[in-house]
């Protein structure tokens, strides 16, 4: 029977968003990082979420299906005097939005927080019902 | 004698039940295609009839359990649709999860109301 499933299924949540972010730290943190050739500069990184068990009748959480890379082009900037720059005074800034970062740093945090709540929510009734009928 | 809890152990299984599918709406309320479910409260008190038991007409069989009913779970309807497909509200999950919980406890309320007056029965004296 189910009675501590919902314990794993907001914990699959918990691990899921605190991935998120970190990968958002992570993207925050390389944000300024600047390389002399487009392959080599950190590039945006983001969780795949997917639904554990399908879409079936199994209840399951959630999964981290991966992390991807983003496939935007990275910043091009003049900037001769940077030790990095190629031959043409290019330098390649990574593809981090630090305002999508934020943003998603928001939805992490705080789907973070409302699994969080079931989790004691649950926890509470479960304590509860183990008293039961202790008077 | 059908149960000392009566109606309230299978509430009690139903709101667990659906606290699991809750939880699962807001474990969820990131992935993309993800479709929230619910469980529709009519159709499994409907459930609870005599006639979706089994039939128990020796000791040794084991009676079925009409709560833990997976067809039950109906896909949401959402208000605001999101752009990647994911049709979990979170902030009206978790006030469905909320009344959820208060109503479980409701049940445990009254099913411990039960063993209490069994108790006094016994005892003859409330203790």
């Amino acid at each position: 029977m189910s009675a501590f499933s919902t314990f794993d299924i907001a914990g699959t949540a918990l691990s899921a968003q605190s991935l998120r972010l970190n990968l958002t730290a992570s993207n925050l943190a390389n944000m300024h990082d600047v390389a002399g050739n487009p392959a080599d500069v950190y590039r945006s990184r983001q969780a795949l979420f997917r639904a554990a068990g399908g879409f079936g009748d199994a209840l399951a959480g959630v999964d981290v299906l991966g992390v991807t890379e983003s496939i935007a082009p990275p910043i091009e900037r003049y900037d001769p005097g940077n030790p990095q720059a190629n031959k043409d005074g290019m330098v390649y800034a990574a593809n981090v939005n630090a305002m999508e970062e934020m943003a998603n740093m928001i939805s992490a945090s705080r789907s973070y927080q409302s699994n969080l709540e079931v989790i004691n929510t649950a926890k509470a009734l479960m304590l509860r019902t183990l008293a039961l009928g202790q008077g | 004698m059908d149960s000392i809890l009566g109606i309230h152990e299978s509430a009690l299984l139903y709101r667990a039940r659906r606290m699991d599918v809750l939880a699962e709406n807001l474990a969820n309320s990131d992935t993309p295609q993800y479709k929230a479910r619910d469980m529709e409260f009519s159709s499994v008190l409907d459930g609870v009839g005599a006639d979706a038991r089994l039939k128990v007409t020796d000791p040794r069989h084991i009676a079925s359990n009409p709560i833990d009913n997976r067809a039950a779970l109906k896909y949401r309807i959402p208000h605001q649709p999101s752009l990647d497909g994911n049709t979990v509200e979170a902030d009206l999950e978790l006030a469905r999860y909320a009344e959820n919980a208060v109503s479980y406890q409701a049940s445990l309320l009254f099913a411990s109301g039960r063993i209490q007056t069994l108790r006094t029965a016994l005892a003859g004296t409330r203790s």
